[in-house]
């Protein structure tokens, strides 16, 4: 197909790895984010199962407090900000400009900056292992246990500049698919057309730019507070620790929107090709994920109640924390109703997107528990919080990302994954997920603490210990046969066709994989569902018109030049002023070539 | 094969019974057994919101799966194409709302139950949470200890809670649901044990906010008495110094009087007044040492003073013994420490 068009060669072409340090492609750097996020995603899931094996009997002796206490915290900062949201960047990266029938994102050369910043920060955070140890405070980095009084080595310091890198890198591309959403939709695409999936992506942009600065000023006080003698956190110097929670779940309960709005995006787009029928109650999804993105920022004291906030701030967050149950609820039925009345193919991709549902909705249920105070002065770190959040996180966030790579695999390779290997994925992962963490709700119960590296024998957590650790062994394992899948499938001939699970969304209109430019044509949009429109009103595919010339941003070397200099900016507080200073000139160089560099 | 599968239907059946009957055999620290009227209200509110989220998790997770087998792609069978429906989504909107609200109502009842200001009649007790050890001082009645309390069943115990390093969390899951201990904030807990909570077996209480290397080793020990027995415990813990009565207890006493010993602790009726370390008047008669990781006997004794940084990680404060002391030495400390009952 895409032959028949012809495309403006940009000036400099590389090739090999080179090719792709100078991308700006935007479905090269989803490709980047989506192997890099699954990469982190496996060294995170390494660190899980050093955990589980530590716990897996009372008074275990693999490794000591001191590792144990990094491995618990890094494990959440990897899965978090190196493998959950990097993996949704990928899918938004590489779908969305396919997705509203756009040729690139806005800022094609900021959508690559943000790769290389994020790539930055997530080798400085990972480094810490090797330059003198992980962050050991935990992902929630409590003040003052983070204060150079008492975490005096680098380890705080890896946390907090790394942070702030992976910020820059998340604010860039949060602008950036804003614009893009806003800006880029093709003929016919209005708003209330739009895939969910883009909906969500949107919303997750302005979470983003909007909870990212709250982090931002408090891990600047942490730094001003380690270095400069400063005291925001500290209380005998007239601070308060409490403003970092505040300042901290500020950001961090929105994020766990931004982490799980992108699977929600996925199984609404997913769900209803599956059922072979139209997203059941579209506006009511769309409204409810707008309703969950403004509700998120009224319930961060709930992560608080145990810290001696009054009885009117426990009720007011109380009060929304539980409203958002209901725009969660509405989703999940609606989900359902999709279903309803369908023809149900059950490929692995729907396999995963049900299993979402179902599974989501059992941590969704213990997070309306412990929204009400008194349960939370029981639940609060303890196992049970583990539980919920891991329902939340691997059996909603993940599995919604597993079946957007079952889905759109054929699209981005041209070739299908194994559907007998991807039930085997399936059924190790499902079985693993919920053997590993549905004990942990009876070891919040019997009152066991998160965090802890080791317990005594006859407290009655044994049991549930050794089986939780059975259950992670069994997700790894399902894991690992992805990771057998997805190799074994590239080296098969690709033979997917535009459109191969007969889906309605823009992406399917073009080839797998899309040419560069993406689309021949820019696509017009009827209906919501725009493919399912044409074949239903059987209208053609517009023929591709030869010798249009289509242009095409040329690659460029000052995105990952920038971020060198970045990285060497966060590098330069632990090491040497003369690092910083030498990180400088790289970046005003880097904006210097960056805004004289010829567009064609 | 028929055998077979009847063997593999009931080794599904016995598994999860056995896990269940495994863990439900003992668990001391455990949430679901409520013995104050905090603990009861928690419980109260626990018990509705458990038996409403058992059934949403019965109806939809039921229902996804009635749904999945329902419309699974079979011959003849067409998707039907509909978008929505106005008053489905009406009713799946008030569904939860009513959920919630009756999770909401008991909730606000619960949380002004469990905040109000401690009656005038408390015992109350201020707790320092340190890194990783527990200090309680009994404000009317002038006694300090550590890591373990006596408190009486049928009155009412307040703890002020305050720290002077990092963020801490005292949690006795069976008296109460935990309230974290912040630098610069004087939290309040109080709660009354039910007279029917006496015991011998003290209750068991565990930091539950992570607060450095050894959090998993700091974890504290309430006991719950009849009001005789607690009157009888104040009255023994206020006692001063006695003569030791072997050469041994004597040997230590000596020892630790002249030792860096008395630069952190305490021991009432003695020289030794320092405040870094628990105060050790009547150690012996407390049941486990270090933050209730082992048991209190002479031969933990010897091997917390030979090296307490071995036995709970980050311990540094206090040096390890046996690089200054004979093993005779480190034994006579142990024997008077013991003594002091």
């Amino acid at each position: 197909m895409a032959t028949a068009v012809e495309t403006i060669a940009p000036q400099a072409t590389y090739s090999g790895v080179w090719s792709w340090i100078t991308t700006v492609d935007h479905k090269r750097i989803g490709t980047l984010y989506a192997i890099s996020g699954f990469s982190f995603f496996l060294i995170g899931g390494f660190e899980a199962l050093m955990i589980r094996t530590q716990l897996a009997v009372p008074t275990g002796t693999l490794i000591d407090a001191e590792l144990y206490n990094q491995l618990f915290g890094i494990h959440g900062l990897t899965m978090i900000f190196l493998a959950v949201m990097p993996m949704g960047a990928g899918f938004f990266n590489y779908l969305i400009p396919l997705m509203i029938g756009a040729r690139d994102v806005a800022f094609p050369r900021l959508n690559a900056l943000s790769y290389w910043i994020f790539l930055g920060g997530a080798l400085l955070l990972t480094s810490s292992f090797v330059f003198g140890g992980a962050p050991d405070a935990g992902w929630f980095a409590y003040a003052p246990l983070t204060s150079e009084t008492f975490s005096p080595g680098r380890n705080m310091d890896f946390y907090a500049l790394s942070i702030l890198m992976l910020g820059v890198s998340s604010m860039a591309a949060a602008l950036n698919f804003l614009v893009t959403i806003i800006n880029m939709r093709a003929p016919g695409m209005t708003m209330m057309r739009l895939p969910v999936f883009v909906w969500m992506t949107l919303i997750i942009s302005g979470l983003l730019i909007l909870a990212l600065p709250p982090l931002t000023v408090a891990l600047l006080q942490l730094l001003f507070d380690r270095h400069y003698e400063t005291n925001f956190l500290i209380a005998g110097g007239g601070g308060d620790p409490l403003l970092w929670q505040h300042l901290f779940w500020v950001f961090g309960h929105p994020e766990v929107y931004v982490l799980i709005l992108p699977a929600m995006g996925i199984v609404s787009e997913t769900l209803p090709v599956f059922s072979r029928k139209p997203l059941f109650g579209y506006r009511a999804i769309v409204f409810s994920g707008l309703a969950i993105a403004v509700l998120g920022w009224t319930v961060w004291a709930h992560h608080m109640f145990t810290t001696g906030i009054g009885p009117v701030q426990k009720s007011i967050f109380t009060g929304t924390t539980m409203l958002i149950g209901i725009p969660t609820g509405i989703k999940v039925f609606n989900w359902m109703a999709t279903m309803y009345g369908g023809s149900i193919r059950f490929t692995t991709s729907m396999y995963f997107a049900v299993s979402f549902i179902a599974l989501f909705t059992i941590g969704g249920i213990s997070g309306v528990m412990h929204a009400s105070p008194p349960i939370d002065t029981q639940h609060q770190d303890t196992y049970w919080i583990v539980a919920h959040l891991h329902y939340v996180l691997v059996g909603g966030a993940v599995q919604g990302i597993f079946s957007g790579i079952y889905f759109w695999f054929p699209k981005m390779t041209g070739r299908f994954l194994s559907e007998s290997l991807g039930k085997l994925n399936f059924w190790l992962m499902f079985a693993g997920i919920n053997i590993t963490f549905f004990p942990m709700h009876f070891l919040g119960t019997a009152g066991m603490p998160r965090r802890i590296y080791t317990y005594d024998s006859g407290m009655g957590w044994d049991a549930w210990n050794l089986i939780a650790t059975i259950g992670s062994f069994t997700l790894a394992l399902g894991i690992l046969v992805f990771v057998v899948n997805f190799f074994r499938s590239l080296r098969q001939e690709p033979t997917a066709s535009n459109n191969p699970w007969d889906a309605a969304g823009l992406e399917w209109a073009t080839s797998s994989p899309p040419p560069e430019h993406d689309f021949d044509v820019i696509p017009e949009v009827r209906d919501r569902d725009p493919l399912w429109y044409d074949r239903d009103h059987g209208i053609e595919p517009p023929e591709a018109p030869s010798g249009v010339h289509i242009h095409l941003p040329p690659p460029s070397y000052y995105p990952i030049m920038m971020a060198v200099g970045t990285l060497l900016l966060a590098i330069g507080p632990m090491t040497h002023l003369a690092v910083l200073a030498l990180g400088v000139p790289v970046i005003i160089y880097s904006i210097w070539g960056w805004v004289l560099e010829p567009t064609d | 094969m028929h055998l077979t599968r009847r063997f593999a239907r009931r080794a599904l059946l016995a598994l999860p019974l056995l896990a269940l009957a495994a863990a439900a055999c003992s668990a001391p620290q455990t949430t679901t057994d409520p013995q104050s009227d905090f603990a009861d209200t928690v419980q109260n509110v626990y018990l509705i919101v458990t038996i409403l989220a058992a059934a949403v998790f019965v109806i939809v997770l039921g229902l996804i799966l009635v749904l999945a087998v329902m419309f699974r792609e079979r011959p003849g069978h067409e998707a039907r194409q509909f978008h929505g429906n106005t008053r489905l989504e009406i009713l799946w909107t008030i569904i939860p709302t009513v959920i919630v609200t009756i999770i909401a109502v008991p909730t606000f009842f619960a949380i002004a139950d469990t905040t109000k200001p401690p009656p005038p009649d408390a015992i109350t007790i201020e707790v320092t949470g340190h890194q990783w050890w527990f200090e309680f001082e009994y404000l009317d009645l002038g006694l300090v200890t550590a890591n373990e309390i006596h408190i009486p069943a049928g009155v009412p115990a307040s703890f002020n809670l305050l720290s002077n390093d990092v963020i801490h969390s005292f949690w006795v899951p069976q008296l109460a649901g935990k309230v974290d201990i912040v630098p610069g904030h004087q939290n309040n807990l109080w709660f009354t044990p039910h007279l029917t909570a006496v015991r011998d077996e003290p209750y068991l209480g565990q930091c539950a906010e992570f607060c450095g290397l050894s959090h998993a080793n700091m974890r504290f020990r309430v006991y719950v008495d009849t009001q005789a027995d607690f009157d009888a415990w104040v009255a023994a813990q206020k006692d001063d110094r006695v003569e030791p009565t072997t050469e041994a207890i004597a040997a230590g006493e000596q020892l630790f009087l002249t030792s860096e010993c008395i630069g952190c602790h305490t021991i009432q009726g003695t020289t030794a007044a320092g405040v870094i370390g628990p105060n050790l008047s009547h150690v012996g008669s407390r049941g486990t040492i270090a933050a209730g990781i082992m048991p209190n006997d002479r031969e933990n004794l010897i091997r917390w003073i030979s090296n307490p940084d071995r036995e709970k990680p980050g311990v540094v404060l206090m040096p390890a013994f046996e690089t200054r002391m004979t093993p005779e030495q480190i034994a006579s400390l142990a024997d008077y420490l013991l003594s002091l009952q």
